[in-house]
């Protein structure tokens, strides 16, 4: 069962990978995902990430009760866990959530209403027209997205540190500047885009292939989600493995 | 003009097609006909290119659509026009932009000559002025005929039709069937209609084939069937007392 998935989902990307028709709708196409999982899901990114920044800090000053390691520890630690695995993962999979079901069902619902099949027709590849635009705003927005979830990461720990006294403003930003490597940011742009790529391909690869009707539409949603979050996680320790 | 030999299709161990031949010839509307689950949409989807027959071949003017590779059924594809039964609309285009997406994906023309061309299909099926509307914001019978002026856009050599007149109130079924027919003859373009609704049989039938058990049961024109002693035909056709009561009238 694996091994048909897999093989199938690779001829998909074959597809979806030839040369496109015309350029020019292709890259309206583009831009028009790029707001979609772009501007559409930043809102959410700021939130969650704000938060898990404040709680995290919190956390690590609560683990941290010791005389002999200062409080800038706690900027640091809170800096490289959000850089390095919340920022991008997390991201990852709340986005898996929000656009990976979302990508399923609009393509889905195309394919049960036969707008796939009239995409066919009519000449058009239909895998590239639908899923290229889509797989290129995931690579292109995702690292855009982790990027604001860490500085909201980093933000919300200062806010949400200073506000309970966990720890005071100036040792947080000491931390947080403190032996800085500048490769955990390359770590967490890799992760970024390989995270991009499987939450737009997996769940687009669900949708294409739904047969039935809504309540398959529906089951591919949530088999396009539980599949990419273990896919995420599953590259994550790969890239962790790799890189570091 | 679409030649079909030895048409078979499978899905596992269901047989939907046996050994299917036909002609069919362009200005004319060719019926495929048959009881649910007869094969008649499967049919069309193996001459459309969406299913792949086991066995058979398709020709479009001599040319043998079932051996050729996606990219070579490019330039036949933008001949083909077709009418789904559930209208198959984009939904997140609007009226307009359904109607001009072929011509922006393969045409060079300018903006304004697609708006023209868009116009012009949409008074072609009486629908003039609808440019702005939402597929969600059309009626069952509007939605087919702006799944019509998509067929027509690219000016199609073959028009398919997938049950056009389901879900349709009679008048407007008629008016469907209508227009069906008058584009077959303003285009003089090979056309498929795959239906169950009588009042076509009888009205547009120039060709029919009747599909049963997923052969070709039998074939003729709309007169004919009149005529017909084919018991499983007639079973299918006059099933109903008004039309079997039409029947003994026109005899």
């Amino acid at each position: 069962m694996f091994f048909f998935h897999f093989g199938e989902y690779i001829l998909l990307l074959k597809k979806v990978f030839k040369k496109p028709e015309k350029w020019k709708i292709y890259w309206r196409e583009i831009l028009h995902e790029m707001t979609e999982i772009g501007v559409g899901s930043v809102g959410l990114i700021i939130i969650i990430s704000t938060f898990i920044g404040a709680v995290m800090t919190m956390q690590i000053a609560f683990q941290l009760v010791s005389d002999l390691i200062p409080n800038s520890v706690i900027g640091q630690i809170n800096r490289d866990s959000n850089i390095l695995e919340l920022g991008p993962t997390i991201s990852a999979l709340v986005l898996m959530g929000k656009v990976g079901s979302s990508i399923s069902s609009q393509i889905g619902s195309m394919r049960v209403t036969e707008q796939i099949d009239a995409l066919e027709i009519m000449g058009i590849n239909a895998a590239g027209y639908l899923i290229l635009p889509k797989v290129i705003a995931g690579v292109i927005m995702v690292p855009a997205l982790v990027t604001v979830a860490i500085f909201c990461a980093l933000i919300g720990g200062l806010v949400g540190g200073s506000a309970t006294g966990a720890v005071s403003p100036n040792d947080y930003i000491l931390g947080i500047r403190d032996s800085f490597n500048g490769f955990t940011v390359a770590v967490a742009m890799v992760k970024a885009f390989v995270y991009g790529f499987f939450i737009t391909s997996i769940p687009a690869y669900k949708g294409f292939f739904v047969r039935g009707g809504a309540l398959e539409v529906g089951q591919a949603g949530t088999k396009a989600v539980v599949v990419g979050c273990i896919v995420i996680l599953a590259s994550d320790y790969l890239i962790t493995a790799m890189m570091l | 003009m679409i030649e079909i030999k030895n048409i078979s299709k499978s899905f596992g161990e269901n047989t939907v097609l046996k050994n299917i031949d036909a002609v069919f010839e362009p200005g004319k509307v060719s019926l495929i006909i048959g009881g649910s689950g007869s094969g008649k949409s499967t049919l069309l989807k193996c001459i459309v290119g969406l299913h792949k027959p086991d066995e058979g071949q398709v020709f479009f003017d001599k040319q043998e659509f079932t051996k050729m590779d996606f990219e070579e059924k490019i330039p036949i594809r933008k001949e083909i026009g077709m009418l789904f039964q559930n209208s198959a609309l984009f939904d997140s285009m609007t009226v307009e932009q359904n109607i001009v997406f072929t011509l922006d994906m393969f045409s060079e023309m300018s903006r304004k000559e697609k708006v023209e061309r868009a116009n012009f299909c949409l008074e072609r099926v009486n629908l003039a002025g609808k440019n702005k509307l939402y597929p969600a914001e059309l009626s069952g019978g509007m939605k087919k005929r702006v799944g019509i002026a998509r067929a027509i856009s690219m000016n199609p050599k073959y028009l398919f039709c997938d049950e056009p007149n389901s879900g349709l109130d009679p008048a407007t079924a008629i008016l469907i069937d209508e227009l069906i027919q008058e584009l077959t003859e303003e285009y003089q373009c090979t056309t498929i209609v795959v239906t169950h609704d009588m009042n076509s049989v009888m009205g547009i039938g120039e060709y029919i084939m009747f599909l049963y058990g997923g052969q070709k049961f039998w074939e003729g024109t709309n007169e004919d069937i009149l005529r017909s002693d084919v018991q499983e035909l007639n079973d299918f056709v006059f099933a109903s007392p008004l039309m079997k009561a039409a029947r003994e009238v026109i005899k």
